[in-house]
């Protein structure tokens, strides 16, 4: 047997937050313990990189994978990963890193706590995207909720009580139907392991109701309209580490579910559903966006933003086209790192002025240049600019859609508009116009650290803006097979 | 001549009580020794009940009315174990309350005493005579801190209740018996005539006196009361232990004489635990008290317990025994938790108490943290498995109601676990505890935490175990 290389990758964070856990430093060491979980979360990027050079892009197969009886007759640990879910794993390991690089302002107490969550956070979310058997799968997915509703609880702002609670129980209300499924699954094809019911398709009987559990889950945590209220509040409770692993990578266990789950374990049922997930993408997009203008709060801004950009992706992945599920996956990817960098961009003004109100802000540009040079790139970049990684996305989402469906393809493309419309006003009203506030003089530009992360976020956004060569080439194959696989359960049926 | 080597464990547990008592009354100042020789007397008995029954497959005594096979012999080591433990972590709470007394530890002897009667019972006459056993022994030990007004008002309710819901349970025994003409389990499921209406009687009878026992709604009304009053540790008693005798005797009871009588009875079990659940998770919001929160809890998860029973199947069973056994191990960890809030010898339990506690005692916390997430049913802990393991049995038998609600259900409970761990951890801090603790109760709480936390690792063992167990 192979080295088991993506369980090492899940257990290897665990490890980091027992080394923090078991060896207690003085108070003043919090910097050791950084240099610990950095040390550790670098290593498991490198690890991804090196999953990533050595997968093989010509075929849809699960690479990797590590099988282990678990409980006897019943569920097999397996994780695997194919081209859907590797880029989630590489996204995953290359954000968390960051995360640690930027508490520094944020988090003041209880550090070493606050990095052994987001370690555990890390392995969990790695877990979700590796898992290959659906027990496995529901663990990892919730499990996550334990440290995600202690980073919020612990560490958030004022109003982070109703907020932890709020992201907790709307979340586990929404995955409690999807743990019904998964045990009628087991009960109807005898198995939970992916790639077995894979072969052996579900009846298509039971679908309708099956699908519709799982999207219960995978809905409240995209999230997409009307269940999306927890998110702005999360995000503006959260301390920004909180909120960039929140939105980069969170959000996207949903996203991956709707294409490992919903499209591959009911095809069927993806068909007849189709037309629910095009009509809550659309609410989403515009009435998200129109809501987005009017906020006054940046964070709340981009957390609407998210919302409006994941009614993109499900709406490219329902379009069941090649270009809209590839579109689906890189709008995830780019949103990952350009929500992840517009996070740590508000973070960075309200750090030194400690107010997330745009009015209290204007005419900084002159006062920090570097900031508003990298804010201004992803800025552009979340709105979709050609030549950012934004732009793919957005654009092969919209081309599958207009294969599918023209009406839903023009309504989208308004979100477009309107998208640009409140990135660029926010932009306007935080770093143009007049000084608003004398205090506003004494900010310094950005320190080492932030200015490391900004430009480590920035490159991608840039590089696979005008070269995403790479990223299709790993997901093509997989992608374009699990069409053909939905095709023919289709054409059977 | 009977194998008395199979009930070697009662009759050596009932001879170490009529020891004890004697040596109490004879040697002045004994309770230290009684204390430990009872302790002593678990270790004993658990030992024989491992070695002479483990192994049994099925047996029955006297007349067919004591029954020993694999459900009997591992109730009754969780029981014993459970005994112990209980007692073990005791010493130091009694003694600071000034009621460290030689009647304490025989008492509980003597309900476990009861308890294995009822475990093993194949009769209605036996299982009768150990219910009224170990109850009676649990009326006193709710009444032991004496001088408090509250102990002896929990004791007295216990009594009362409990009595009338004795009666209706004799009175079940006597119809049943009148009419299939035994009371033996086993007579009864042969002679079943299953359009005999006084039977169905006869069995919600004795449904509402063993519903009472498990404090399953809406015969609930004492457990609140009663845990609140009671001493800490005799709460912990009664959270843990009689609920799995009442278990046992609940499967003996529906699946060996009247499985026939299934669809007679599934709805009476579907309605008791649903209603426990959604009671117990809502009623459990509003309180103040942790003992009380705990009465609360524990209704909601015999719910989930009584869903496996409502299967009607194997899986069903043995998916309620592996509830129930965690649900012990996650209760054991509370409560050490909870004797662990101690400051000058006054001991604290309410919920405002806690607050703030992560800043002061981070293991504390810590293991209180994974204990709460655990009884909301949150993976990777025990909790989630024993709620997958009844909930897999549930949707086998395509009871989806019944699932459906129970998981909304634990969705609302989360609310009120999450409330407790956010007035550890979010909430403003208040004075130290003491942290003197005794070496038993440290122990207690790290082996049951470790157990819950790493549940995960090793699920298959505790299926095997269980797996052995075939009622029907």
């Amino acid at each position: 047997m192979n080295f088991p290389i993506l369980s090492s990758l899940i257990l290897l964070p665990i490890v980091g937050a027992l080394f923090l856990f078991f060896t207690k430093g003085k108070d003043g060491d919090n910097l050791t313990a950084k240099y610990v979980a950095l040390f550790t979360t670098i290593v498991n990027f490198l690890i991804s990189i090196y999953l990533w050079i050595s997968f093989d892009p010509s075929t849809s197969a699960f690479q990797f994978v590590e099988e282990r009886i678990w409980i006897k007759d019943f569920i097999n640990y397996k994780v695997g990963v194919d081209g859907i879910s590797i880029l989630f794993i590489l996204l995953t390991t290359f954000i968390t890193p960051l995360c640690i690089v930027s508490v520094n302002n944020t988090v003041k107490n209880r550090l070493r706590d606050f990095l052994i969550a987001i370690l555990i956070m890390e392995s969990f979310m790695i877990g979700v995207f590796c898992a290959l058997d659906l027990v496995v799968f529901y663990l990892f997915f919730e499990a996550g909720l334990i440290p995600m509703f202690l980073i919020i609880g612990i560490w958030g702002g004022p109003k982070r009580v109703y907020s932890a609670f709020k992201f907790f129980l709307y979340t586990l209300l929404g995955s409690v139907l999807m743990l019904v499924a998964i045990i009628s699954i087991y009960w109807i094809s005898g198995t939970t392991d992916v790639m077995k019911l894979y072969e052996l398709g579900i009846d298509a009987k039971y679908q309708n109701l099956l699908w519709l559990a799982f999207f219960s889950s995978f809905a409240v945590k995209t999230p997409m309209w009307p269940v999306h209220t927890w998110l702005p509040d999360a995000h503006v409770e959260a301390p920004t580490a909180g909120s960039v692993l929140l939105a980069a990578i969170l959000l996207k266990m949903a996203g991956y579910g709707f294409i490992r789950f919903s499209l591959g374990l009911f095809p069927v049922a993806s068909e007849v559903f189709t037309p629910l997930v095009y009509t809550l993408s659309v609410i989403a997009i515009i009435f998200t966006s129109l809501i987005a203008l009017m906020q006054e709060d940046m964070k709340k801004l981009i957390a609407y933003s998210s919302v409006a950009h994941m009614g993109f992706v499900t709406l490219g992945i329902f379009t069941l086209q090649q270009q809209g599920i590839e579109g689906s996956i890189i709008q995830m990817l780019s949103h990952g790192l350009v929500s992840a960098a517009l996070f740590l961009c508000v973070g960075v003004v309200y750090d030194r002025m400690h107010s997330r109100l745009i009015k209290s802000y204007g005419g900084i540009v002159t006062i920090i240049p570097k900031y508003s040079i990298l804010f201004m790139l992803f800025t552009l970049a979340a709105l979709g600019l050609p030549g950012t990684f934004g732009f793919i996305g957005e654009f092969l989402i919209l081309m599958g859609a207009f294969k599918d469906n023209f009406l839903v393809a023009v309504i989208a493309s308004f979100g477009v508009i309107l998208g640009a419309a409140y990135m660029l006003w926010l932009y306007k009203r935080v770093v143009f116009g007049k000084l608003v506030n004398e205090d506003l003089k004494q900010m310094v530009d950005l320190n080492r650290s932030e200015y490391l992360i900004l430009t480590c976020l920035a490159v991608p956004t840039l590089f696979f803006g005008f070269y995403p060569e790479p990223l299709f080439n790993t997901i093509e194959v997989s992608v374009s097979d699990l069409i053909n696989m939905h095709n023919l359960n289709i054409a059977i049926k | 001549m009977y194998n008395l080597n199979l009930v070697l464990p009662e009759i050596f547990v009932s001879l170490s009580i009529m020891f004890l008592l004697i040596l109490g009354v004879f040697k002045k100042n004994s309770s230290q020794l009684t204390f430990n020789l009872s302790l002593l007397t678990f270790l004993i008995a658990t030992i024989f009940t491992i070695n002479e029954t483990f192994s049994v497959e099925r047996i029955t005594l006297f007349n067919e009315s004591v029954v020993i096979d694999h459900m009997a012999s591992l109730m009754k080591i969780i029981t014993l174990i459970g005994g112990f433990l209980v007692l073990v972590i005791s010493s130091s709470y009694l003694k600071t309350l000034k009621i460290f007394k030689i009647e304490y530890p025989i008492l509980i002897l003597s309900s476990v005493l009861g308890m294995m009667i009822m475990i093993s019972s194949n009769d209605l006459m036996v299982f009768y005579m150990g219910l009224e056993l170990q109850s009676l022994a649990l009326y006193v030990l709710a009444t032991f801190n004496r001088d408090q007004l509250k102990s002896s008002e929990a004791g007295l309710k216990y009594f009362v209740l409990s009595a009338l819901s004795s009666g209706l349970l004799l009175y079940g025994c006597s119809l049943i018996y009148g009419f299939s003409g035994s009371t033996n389990f086993d007579v009864i499921a042969n002679q079943l005539d299953s359009n005999e209406y006084a039977l169905t009687f006869g069995i919600v009878f004795i449904l509402v006196g063993l519903a009472f026992k498990i404090s399953a709604v809406p015969f609930h009304m004492w457990a609140p009361d009663v845990y609140e009053g009671s001493p800490t540790t005799v709460t912990l008693f009664f959270t843990m232990v009689p609920k799995i005798a009442a278990l046992t005797v609940f499967i003996r009871f529906l699946y060996i004489p009247f499985l026939n009588l299934l669809d007679q009875w599934q709805m009476i079990i579907v309605f008791l635990s649903i209603a426990s659940m959604i009671f117990g998770a809502i009623a459990a919001i509003g309180q103040t008290n942790i003992k009380r929160l705990i009465a609360y809890s524990s209704i909601g998860h015999i719910g989930y317990t009584l869903a496996g029973l409502a299967t009607g199947s194997n899986d069903g069973i043995q998916s309620s025994i592996i509830y129930i056994s965690i649900y012990v191990i996650m209760n054991l960890a509370l409560f050490s938790c909870l004797l662990m809030l101690k400051r000058k010898d006054q001991y604290y339990e309410s919920l405002d108490d806690l607050s703030g506690l992560s800043k002061n005692h981070p293991l504390l916390s810590l293991s209180l943290l994974i204990i709460l997430f655990s009884l909301a049913g949150i993976p990777p802990l025990a909790g989630f498995f024993a709620k997958f393991y009844v909930f897999k049995a549930v949707i086998e038998q395509s009871m989806y109601f019944l699932a459906i609600v129970g998981l909304l259900s634990t969705v609302i409970a989360a609310f009120y676990y999450l409330r407790i761990i956010k007035i550890i951890y979010f909430d403003k801090e208040k004075e130290k505890y003491d942290t003197d603790h005794s070496m038993w109760l440290k122990f207690s709480l790290t082996i049951s935490t470790v157990l819950i936390l790493l549940y995960f690792i090793f699920p298959s063992q505790i299926i095997e175990l269980v797996s052995r167990i075939n009622i029907i």
